[in-house]
């Protein structure tokens, strides 16, 4: 039971964004309440110890977007946020391999190995990205302004993005228009020739959407991954010490730490609206919470389609949301490990092994797996990308094991003949045979395999669909239009019911900045 | 053309015990010279991975080129109570004590650990050789003093993870072993004595050995260590940790008073934030009559630790069209400090702190303006341009583990 009678707000999951927005509003002064369906706070960013000895950051597994001030902010150092280097990303291929690390000496020798044009137009690249990350940086972390009969803040909104936009040089604009618009291949193209290299760089454009690298759109989701930066660094990807849970569980220390509340294995049922105003949950066994507000960390389709009646709602929002594309597309395997994979390409232990090894020999490879997704199968040879967090962090698993966590794409939720026992097994068999394919002795290494379809991310996470961003980050609902055009700024059309997901601007991953920004405008308007 | 070449090399600077190892693991052959000896500035490219093994898993340093310092005989307390500033009247057998020692101005020497081997046996460690100082201050005192720097080697094993590591190799158990104090034990037979020190501010051990047994305590610790994450680190790895942990380091944060051409560069403890150090109500002590003058008038000035505010740090960046430039290794160049436009102190070290994710420093700053919560300026260069960046003076030790001082339960 709750320790009080009424919260000022009640947050619907404890996701690292439903945490992050709690934590924000406690340290505002607020009483409030958390309630998490599952036995463990986290949502998508939770660590679980799946097999004894074997701990999986079981879907959610590196860190990079998380926002600097909102690190700062909850002091989340503090409450536990360790985030280790990814040091770098190899690419295994049948007689070669590719490998991208911190050093730019290294890499650029590397790269010249295949491609000396490509070498050098790396060493621009990321340059013109990061320039690129910091134009759009301030575009997302504005609380996406209102177009239609906008109000006066969200007049000055628009008005401060728009000088911003006029204040970008030619050629930021330039990329930024492409990367708006075209798909990741055909940007990529522009710049480089070596095909496995291009192929991992796209592979970032198609993590979490229904697209192939050849689908228009797929380069926003590259510019998407490219905002990430730890320490003033852009492009560089973490890995919690303790898995992405740890991450969770330090912003939930933050809440409590500002007095929020929280329980675990409260499902909430329905939102409580009286006369078009929420106030208050119902949980499934039946227990009531008041409360002045509600906020839902869940995708769009549960806010509003689960968590409210349909009838209560405006019928072309509830069309909006309907058509809102949450496909699912990837999966997760988890492996517990012997002992480590042998790369033929690299064969033993070694740096290549502290960093991401990305199954993306080429845009073919991409582009196929995507086709067998599109049409209704998993991929026999699918896109992956890998990391042994054992290696950079031992307590992971026993001594001298390991744990291997699988990104894998495609994987629809809407697979031929449903998804079941069957097929999540073959599912399971046709990644490690893409593994053994390039490290041979992982079929004899494998304790433990944990694998997780779409339909299981949605039945255990609430992932509608299975969708790991809460809704695709594709143009058409990004910025203003996320989930909904006039409901981008985390408000809803029920009045005291706010969103804060990743189903909210500027989206998916673990950045905390929906919760912050959507904790930012309850604040700004209570 | 393309060739292949082997790496060799010559140096003129002493190679320690370690050296065979530490050489062929050192991917990236940095290195700087640490009291003449060639010393790992960081082992891979960069230097990431080895700080984040002190602070999550273990990291595995060279220490030898530490002064190091025996002194033997019915005298030898007597004479490290005259020397140092700590008490050493109360230091056990099988206790350290960290202290400064000082010239008879009360101005700082040195700064190091005295060891209590046996009831009338101390090991003394160094930054620079006290030889010479600690002889000519045992006239009439029935001691041997021996230089024991090169008779004795060390390794340094520092983070969360390195008591597990020691119990592993260790005949005995590690658990009960308290924040400096030190046992003896072996590793396979080999007699080794492990302190529970470090310059890292965390959990972690400095293990002492013979010359002759270095490279097989190396390669048990590695061998032991593998699972638990053991990762040779270099000095620029301990330079972030040491700064994380609030510790001087001396020609960086202080002059010693033997090589200080004049007098305003000298420190006295007070001066260095070690107060806390120096034991006024103990008998006669080298400095003591200074030290208790200057208690009495104060020196005027204060080491504290600074963290540089980010917004405002950001800004300055933002408005070049920059990200924030932190710097990726600790910097040891003076920086003023500002308060109303008149300088107020100098920053002698900083960092990034990857761990505590704030940019901090240890600064010299007048007393009147080192109350904790105190604002000041701190200047920073932002392309070639001088700006003042907002700073607060803030407690050390900026990181500050529980598990530094705690024993298993």
């Amino acid at each position: 039971m709750s320790k009080i009678k009424k919260y000022d707000a009640i947050v619907i999951g404890g996701g690292h964004n439903g945490l992050t927005a709690a934590a924000y509003l406690g340290r505002a002064g607020k009483k409030v309440l958390v309630l998490e369906r599952r036995h463990v706070l986290g949502g998508a960013a939770v660590t679980e110890e799946v097999f004894p000895g074997f701990k999986f950051s079981v879907c959610s597994y590196v860190v990079s977007l998380m926002k600097s001030n909102v690190m700062r902010e909850l002091m989340l150092p503090k409450f536990g946020l360790e985030l280790l280097p990814l040091e770098s990303t190899m690419t295994p291929l049948d007689n070669d391999y590719l490998i991208r690390t911190a050093d730019s000496d290294q890499t650029y020798r590397e790269i010249a190995r295949h491609s000396k044009k490509d070498a050098e137009n790396y060493m621009r690249f990321g340059p013109a990205m990061g320039q690129i990350g910091m134009a759009v940086r301030p575009i997302l972390e504005t609380i996406a302004p209102n177009p239609i009969r906008p109000s006066l803040s969200d007049i000055s909104a628009t008005k401060k993005i728009l000088d911003h936009v006029k204040s970008l040089t030619s050629k930021q604009f330039e990329y930024l228009t492409k990367l708006m618009t075209m798909s990741s291949a055909d940007f990529l193209d522009e710049w480089f020739e070596y095909e496995p290299l291009k192929a991992t760089m796209s592979a970032s454009g198609i993590i979490g959407t229904f697209m192939g690298p050849r689908s228009p759109g797929s380069a926003y989701v590259m510019l998407h991954h490219y905002m990430g930066d730890i320490d003033g660094a852009y492009r560089s990807w973490g890995f919690q010490r303790g898995g992405t849970g740890a991450v969770s569980m330090a912003i939930a220390r933050a809440a409590e730490h500002f007095g929020v509340d929280m329980m675990t294995e409260a499902s909430v049922e329905k939102v409580i609206v009286k006369n078009g105003r929420a106030v208050g949950v119902a949980l499934e066994n039946g227990d009531e919470y008041n409360s002045n507000i509600v906020i839902s960390g869940l995708d769009p389709k549960l806010t509003f389609l689960k968590m409210l009646d349909e009838v209560d709602l405006p019928s072309d929002f509830v069309t909006a949301i309907k058509n809102f594309r949450i496909r699912g597309s990837s999966g997760k395997v988890n492996l517990a490990l012997d002992a480590l994979p042998n790369f033929t390409c690299l064969p033993g232990d070694g740096h290549h092994l502290r960093g991401a090894i990305s199954i993306s020999p080429s845009y073919d490879h991409l582009e196929k797996a995507y086709d067998d997704a599109k049409y209704g199968d998993f991929s026999e040879a699918p896109f992956m990308d890998i990391i042994l967090p054992s290696v950079l962090d031992p307590d992971m698993a026993p001594p001298g094991k390991h744990v291997m966590s699988c990104f894998v794409q495609y994987a629809p939720y809407d697979i031929n003949g449903g998804w079941n026992d069957q097929k999540r097994e073959d599912f399971g068999d046709a990644v490690i045979n893409t593994i053994a394919r390039y490290a041979p002795n992982i079929k004899d290494i494998i304790l433990h395999r944990q694998i997780l379809t779409p339909a299981d991310l949605e039945s255990t996470f609430g992932l509608t669909e299975g969708n790991i961003f809460h809704g695709e980050l594709t143009l058409q609902q990004l910025f203003s239009l996320r989930p909904a055009v006039k409901w981008a700024d985390y408000t809803t059309p029920i009045k005291n019911y706010f969103q804060c997901g990743s189903g909210t601007h500027p989206g998916g991953g673990i950045t905390g900045s929906p919760g912050e920004m959507a904790a930012k405008k309850i604040l700004g308007t209570w | 053309m393309i060739y292949e070449n082997k790496f060799t090399a010559n140096t003129q600077l002493k190679l320690s015990p370690f050296f065979e190892r530490t050489s062929k693991l050192n991917e990236s052959q940095e290195w700087r010279r640490w009291a003449g000896y060639l010393a790992a500035t960081s082992y891979e490219l960069t230097h990431e991975n080895e700080y984040f093994a002190i602070r999550t898993k273990a990291a595995l340093l060279d220490i030898t080129p530490l002064k190091k310092y025996i002194v033997e005989g019915p005298d030898s307390q007597l004479l490290l109570d005259r020397l140092v500033t700590r008490n050493i009247a109360i230091c056990k057998v099988g206790q350290v004590m960290y202290t400064p020692w000082c010239d008879e101005h009360g101005k700082v020497i040195d700064d190091g650990t005295v060891q209590r081997l046996s009831e009338n046996k101390f090991r003394i460690t160094s930054a620079e050789p006290n030889l010479e100082w600690i002889e000519s201050n045992s006239t009439g005192m029935d001691v041997i003093i021996k230089d024991d720097s090169y008779s004795t080697a060390s390794l340094a094993l520092q983070g969360p993870n390195s008591r597990a590591i020691l119990n592993s190799t260790s005949s005995k158990s590690l658990d009960s072993l308290k924040f400096f104090w030190m046992m003896d034990t072996t590793f396979d037979n080999i007699p080794v004595t492990i302190s529970r020190t470090g310059y890292t501010g965390d959990l972690g051990y400095e293990i002492w050995m013979d010359p002759n047994d270095a490279l097989t305590v190396w390669d048990i610790l590695i061998d032991k260590g593998k699972t638990f994450g053991i990762t040779p680190t270099g000095l620029h790895a301990l330079d972030i940790a040491r700064i994380e942990a609030g510790l001087i380091l001396l020609d960086v944060d202080y002059i010693s008073t033997r090589h200080a051409l004049i007098e305003s560069r000298k420190s006295s403890p007070y001066d260095l934030g070690l107060g806390w150090a120096v034991k006024l109500k103990k008998r006669d002590f080298i400095g003591k009559a200074s030290l208790l003058e200057e208690l009495d008038h104060g020196s005027g000035w204060s080491f504290v630790g600074i963290e540089i505010e980010w917004p405002e740090f950001e800004k300055h960046y933002k408005d070049a069209g920059l990200a924030p430039g932190l710097p990726s290794t600790a910097w040891r160049t003076s920086t003023p400090l500002y308060n109303n436009n008149e300088q107020v102190g100098y920053a002698t070290s900083g960092t990034w702190s990857p761990i505590l994710k704030r940019y901090i420093a240890l600064a010299h700053v007048k007393s009147k303006y080192a109350k904790e919560g105190s604002e000041l300026m701190f200047e920073l260069k932002v392309e070639h341009f001088r700006k003042l960046t907002k700073a607060t003076v803030v407690k050390t030790p900026f990181f500050n583990p529980e598990r530094k001082r705690s024993c298993p339960k």
